[in-house]
């Protein structure tokens, strides 16, 4: 052998030795790559909160205060919006039908996180029990409409507080993944 | 003067982006209609009843024609975020990012930070899911306890939020009956886990809500 031959062949077992034993994982596919910092850019815990009740100019900061900071930076504006939107709360004591005048129930809202029980029926409201959760068939949309403009006992207001869309267009699935397939 | 089709077209984009803002749908400017715009949250108890279920979707009011081209943003890190003690601090999240056709599941698991900034927490993957094609069935998957979905699915959302629109804008008095539903015929990009809560805590009341960030 010629002396190139001999110092090719010597790297060439070295480079192989080197790579397989910097690869001692070599039956692993390629790492993914998950590296790097997220910035928040969009949150939401109960529907329409930030559409209804923030003002033009402050949705962008709305979706970047962190919920325990929520109630204090937002239950004002909350509270002037609500009374703005809602003959209901017009007068003195007014309250909608969980008991909560303008003040509690804007102070409910602005902290925007959704309330899930861990221990039975999870609904947004079912005629019985209050914010367990948010199911698919939930109607929300309702629901809200008649807390903000329903009154006391709901018969406030009949023309504003439903919106007689009371269903999705699709049925839904009983099992995972719950969601209908698209159009 | 701009020709006719010209000043309807532009009319109807500004009918459009009055009409098209619910639930959370393009709820404000920095993320409307983009990857990272969440349009809705939900979280309900499985039909196991051992496991809670969160839905997050984005990117709304997807034509079934803009649902064919439509696709996760790898630059989008979904988070759900879990309190179990009452301070409306998170105490565990679940990250969901997608890489190269697949969507990536980290957690439940308590926050390596909290608030505004994340970072994956690739320490605590649970597994993945092949995310759904336009067009095909759903690809779900099930992994230590959780089970996932990723892909294109009719909005769940209704509401006539044209005549609500009507309504603010004084145009309408009163909505009708019945009325009509804005979300019908579109689609979303959905994110789908189901876990056991016994990992969020098991008993008792959680606050959640679904965050959307986005890679610095």
């Amino acid at each position: 052998m010629k002396l190139n031959q001999i110092k090719y062949l010597t790297l060439a077992l070295f480079t192989a030795f080197l790579l397989v034993s910097c690869n001692d994982d070599d039956d692993m596919p390629d790492p993914v790559d998950f590296s790097g910092t997220y910035l928040q850019a969009d949150q939401m815990g109960r529907p329409a909160v930030n559409t209804v009740f923030v003002s033009s100019g402050s949705k962008d900061q709305f979706n970047t205060t962190v919920p325990s900071q929520q109630n204090a930076a937002f239950q004002p504006m909350f509270e002037s919006n609500l009374t703005a939107l809602s003959p209901a709360y017009a007068n003195p004591g007014d309250m909608n039908a969980l008991g909560l005048d303008a003040a509690t129930f804007s102070s409910v809202l602005a902290t925007d996180v959704l309330n899930v029980s861990l221990d039975g029926k999870t609904t947004f409201y079912d005629g019985t029990n209050v914010l367990t959760g948010r199911a698919l068939a939930d109607d929300v949309i309702t629901v809200e409409l008649l807390l903000i403009f329903g009154g006391e006992d709901f018969s406030e207001n009949p023309g504003l507080s439903d919106d007689h869309v009371d269903a999705n267009d699709k049925m839904f699935l009983s099992t995972f993944p719950y969601l209908a397939a698209p159009w | 003067m701009k020709p006719l089709h010209v000043k309807l077209s532009i009319a109807l984009m500004l009918l459009a982006s009055i009409v098209f803002v619910a639930a959370d749908h393009i709820d404000a400017p920095a993320v409307q209609g983009g990857a990272s715009d969440i349009t809705d949250f939900y979280a309900f108890q499985g039909s196991n009843t051992d496991n809670i279920v969160f839905v997050a979707n984005v990117q709304g009011l997807l034509s079934p024609g803009e649902t064919s081209n439509a696709s996760f943003d790898e630059n989008i890190l979904v988070e759900f975020n879990i309190d179990s003690d009452g301070d409306n601090v998170e105490d565990y999240v679940i990250q969901a990012i997608p890489r190269d056709g697949q969507m990536y599941f980290f957690g439940p698991t308590a926050p390596t930070s909290l608030g505004l900034n994340s970072m994956v927490d690739e320490q605590a993957m649970k597994g993945s899911v092949g995310i759904t094609p336009y067009g095909t069935p759903a690809v779900v998957a099930t992994q230590n306890g959780l089970s996932m979905f990723a892909g294109p699915r009719d909005d769940p959302f209704f509401f006539d939020f044209a005549q609500y629109s009507a309504i603010l804008g004084g145009t309408a008095t009163s909505f009708n009956d019945p009325g009509s539903d804005t979300f019908a015929g579109t689609n979303v990009m959905s994110i789908v886990v189901e876990v056991p809560k016994s990992l969020i805590g098991g008993s008792g009341t959680v606050n959640t809500w679904v965050e959307s960030k986005r890679k610095q």
